[in-house]
């Protein structure tokens, strides 16, 4: 698994590790999917605070996995993003387009 | 620095690659001394680069790609991405944000992120022959450094 999930009172929270880039995005993409489709959560919250890298591949994600929330009724967060994601996120625009939420304890997404 | 020094990288598209190439670009860009955010943005830059040599020029096949980094005077890392794809019809359109052939899986954003995090871009190709995207980046001279 590329990533971690854990499901409680209706959220999903989806932890992403490593490097986001082209190489790892179908996989990831699926995989999230996959657990959204599981548990249906109102709201998924994707913790990025393992992500070491991440360039305009995981924009693509992130927008897909907020398609897929908006198809199940849900909405989709990000959160703990470190710098240089961000630096991304704010390039493209993104942060405008998915709701960055408040910094979550980390044991949720371990 | 002074004078001028260069590397020249050739590798085969394949997307295992990706990581490769930035790091390599990294690693490169470590003798100007940059800052946590420059290097992430070199990284960046460099990762949208060979990505589009991937998904675009190379749409098909496993095909060379050549990164070639210099630092020319002034603190400034040139980076070139060249490829021997299919080329780039429309430059314009392929620049302009959220533009994408390459369906749901592409966010359109690669040039755009490209532009933000680098202080010039060129783009050059031909269709049928290939493209070649060079970018330069000013490196900033870090405060209090020892």
């Amino acid at each position: 698994m590329d990533i971690s999930a854990v499901y409680s009172a209706g959220r999903l929270l989806i932890g992403v590790k490593g490097e986001l880039d082209q190489h790892r995005a179908r996989q990831i993409k699926a995989q999230a999917e996959e657990q959204m489709d599981v548990f249906l959560p109102k709201e998924c919250a994707l913790d990025l605070s393992g992500l070491r890298f991440m360039d305009s591949s995981g924009i693509a994600v992130i927008l897909a996995l907020r398609k897929r929330m908006e198809e199940l009724g849900g909405r989709l967060i990000l959160v703990n993003i470190p710098q240089q994601p961000m630096r991304v996120l704010e390039a493209a625009g993104i942060e405008r387009l998915v709701p960055i939420g408040v910094r979550i304890g980390e044991e949720a997404a371990q | 620095m002074n004078g001028e020094n260069v590397v020249k990288i050739e590798f085969p598209s394949r997307s295992s690659n990706e990581a490769y190439a930035r790091a390599a670009a990294a690693a490169f860009a470590a003798q100007l001394d940059p800052t946590m955010d420059e290097l992430g943005d070199i990284r960046t830059a460099v990762s949208e680069a060979v990505t589009n040599c991937i998904v675009h020029a190379y749409p098909d096949e496993i095909g060379p790609i050549y990164l070639r980094l210099r630092i020319l005077s002034g603190n400034v890392l040139e980076i070139s991405v060249k490829d021997h794809g299919r080329g780039i019809e429309d430059i314009a359109k392929a620049r302009e944000p959220l533009f994408t052939t390459g369906g749901e899986e592409r966010s359109g954003m690669g040039f755009t992120i490209m532009e933000s995090f680098t202080d010039t871009l060129r783009v050059r190709s031909r269709p049928g022959k290939g493209t070649t995207v060079t970018m330069q980046r000013k490196i900033r001279s870090r405060g209090g450094r020892s």
